[in-house]
């Protein structure tokens, strides 16, 4: 008999691996990884201000998570600092006033681990309606601009000038993001969960020859990624979280080294 | 063609006519730059796109200066100028890439574009075939994929990787899916860069011929004046401004001409774009005596 937070795991991190693979690619495609790890460590402010005002803490995350996304694409514009070097200054900062905020809380002290580095097995129902519910939403939304994100992803002027709304696409796919980011940080974490976006879409790559066979071994793999990584936590005690975060990594390293010994046959 | 371009228009078709000594402009410098007074100006509703006054200031630096341009079909207009001189910017403009700061480019209601952009840099994190990519974002057959892929000479790169092809095969793919689109209008901003010399002339070719049979306008952006101009029913010459402008016949024997490329190299089609003005700070341009401090002044 399997034990109802197992259960609630299992559930959580099956969803979220099947959400967040296409998301994923886009972010690899588009090279946003850094961004999106600024926004995920500008989430400790959400969960500060979450705290503070008594809200739920996955909207408070939720709201900063956008406010940060959108200060960044405001920073890009201007021409003469990289973007990377902002992110460098921005995820830094991100994560010093998060650590300052929190710590600020008054009443029972936070458990700043807890945030950093997720807990799967605390997963609530209430997490899982957030991620079931939330993920659906991210799914369609995706699917629906899945064209049109596609052709920006390749090569934006040219998508921009046979006529795709790309100021409008490109909100929207910040905001789904967010979203990601948001209700991924209860399982993973602030510090893991762009881990769990990027490291199995690295991982299907060099397996792939379309972008839509790369989202679907995006997922599989994610999802296999979690049952090992849970099942490897039940047996030696390992925090759940970085467990998965492992051996999707292992994965990702297994194709990259398949990739590389392939390329010089 | 001055009959077909009223008004501040004919700005740059003045050009091409015979030289008129006694025809004065307002401000005119000997390298055939005249900077027309602002005059009324009406947009070509013939025209496929037609841009009046256009301006636009980047980081305090004027980029384009009170550019007029009409697009008709089934003309090849070239785009010349030296780096820097706005080339790419206005192109982004007439495609509403960007916004200018002043001015107006009216498209007619029923113009579909066809776009090379200047740079295709694939990124081999998308994995992606050439046919995939032709089908992305149309509805467009096997069979019509296959036809078109014949006509631009890459059909044997149609199950391919993007990333995978040369910079030759990726141009000739990137036009195959502009005319996948059915444009009349087709823009190429720089469509050879990274394809060698032989490779360019076929190319130009390609779009001589491709304009033939499908009757669309073409604009094409080009550094390189010797086989663009055979090829072109209209030269623009810019430089932050339109500096002259005309059929390539009467360009080329217009002193105005002589003077801007008459030192161009003869087979590589390198040629160094002189100035006997400069512009200031402000991207007016002024008359100087010192050709030091025109280049001085004109940033390569």
């Amino acid at each position: 008999m399997v034990e109802p937070f197992v259960l609630r795991a299992l559930v959580a991190g099956l969803g979220l691996a099947v959400v967040a693979a296409p998301l994923g690619c886009f972010v690899v495609w588009q090279r946003m990884a850094y961004f999106g790890e600024t926004v995920a460590q500008a989430s400790l402010i959400g969960v500060a201000l979450g705290l503070a005002l008594q809200l739920d803490l996955t909207l408070g995350v939720l709201v900063i998570a956008v406010i940060v996304a959108f200060l960044l694409v405001w920073f890009g514009q201007q021409e003469v600092v990289a973007l990377d070097s902002i992110l460098g200054l921005m995820h830094h900062a991100a994560l010093a006033t998060g650590v300052i905020a929190t710590s600020m809380i008054r009443g029972a002290p936070v458990d700043l681990m807890g945030f950093l580095f997720g807990d799967v097995f605390a997963v609530t129902t209430g997490d899982i309606a957030w991620i079931l519910a939330g993920g659906c939403v991210v799914l369609a939304v995706v699917a629906w601009l899945w064209q049109p994100l596609l052709r920006l992803a390749i090569h934006e002027e040219l998508a921009t000038a046979e006529g795709v709304r790309r100021q409008r696409v490109r909100t929207i796919f910040i905001v789904l993001l967010a979203v990601t980011i948001a209700v991924a940080m209860k399982i993973v974490g602030i510090l893991l969960v762009m881990a769990f976006l990027v490291v199995p879409a690295v991982a299907a790559r060099p397996l792939t020859g379309t972008p839509e066979r790369m989202v679907v071994l995006t997922a599989l793999i994610a999802a296999a990624s979690v049952l090992v990584g849970l099942w490897l936590s039940a047996t030696v005690d390992s925090p759940g979280g970085p467990s998965i975060v492992l051996v999707m990594s292992l994965a990702a390293g297994l194709s990259l080294s398949l990739a590389a010994a392939l390329r010089r046959l | 063609m001055a009959e077909q371009e009223g008004g501040r228009a004919a700005h740059a078709a003045m050009h091409t006519h015979a030289p008129d000594p006694g025809h004065r402009h307002d401000l005119t410098y000997s390298d055939g730059c005249a900077l027309d007074a602002p005059a009324a100006a009406d947009f070509d509703p013939t025209a496929l796109l037609s841009a009046r006054g256009l301006r636009l200031t980047r980081n305090g630096r004027e980029l384009l200066i009170d550019i007029d341009l009409d697009l008709h079909e089934r003309e090849i207009v070239t785009l010349i100028g030296p780096n820097g001189a706005g080339k790419t910017t206005l192109v982004r403009v007439l495609l509403g890439l960007e916004q200018p700061d002043r001015g107006e480019v009216r498209r007619r209601p029923d113009l579909r574009v066809g776009y090379v952009p200047q740079r295709f840099d694939i990124d081999a994190v998308i994995p992606m075939t050439v046919e995939r990519f032709l089908k992305l974002g149309g509805s467009n057959g096997r069979a019509r994929i296959g036809a078109i892929l014949d006509e631009v000479n890459a059909a044997s790169t149609r199950h391919q990787q993007l990333s995978q092809l040369s910079g030759g095969e990726l141009q000739r793919v990137v036009l195959a899916r502009a005319l996948l689109r059915e444009p009349n209008l087709l823009v190429l901003d720089e469509p050879v860069q990274g394809v060698d010399y032989a490779g360019e002339a076929e190319l130009y070719d390609l779009i001589g011929r491709l304009r033939d049979d499908h009757g669309f306008g073409v604009l094409l952006v080009s550094h390189d004046l010797h086989i663009v101009m055979a090829r072109s029913d209209r030269v623009v010459c810019l430089n932050r401004h339109v500096c002259c402008s005309g059929v390539p016949e009467t360009v080329a024997q217009h002193p105005s001409y002589m003077r801007l490329f008459g030192d161009a190299a003869p087979v590589l089609g390198v040629y160094r774009h002189h100035h006997d003005h400069s512009h200031d700070v402000a991207g007016l341009p002024h008359p100087v005596e010192d050709r030091q401090a025109s280049e001085r002044n004109e940033r390569g």
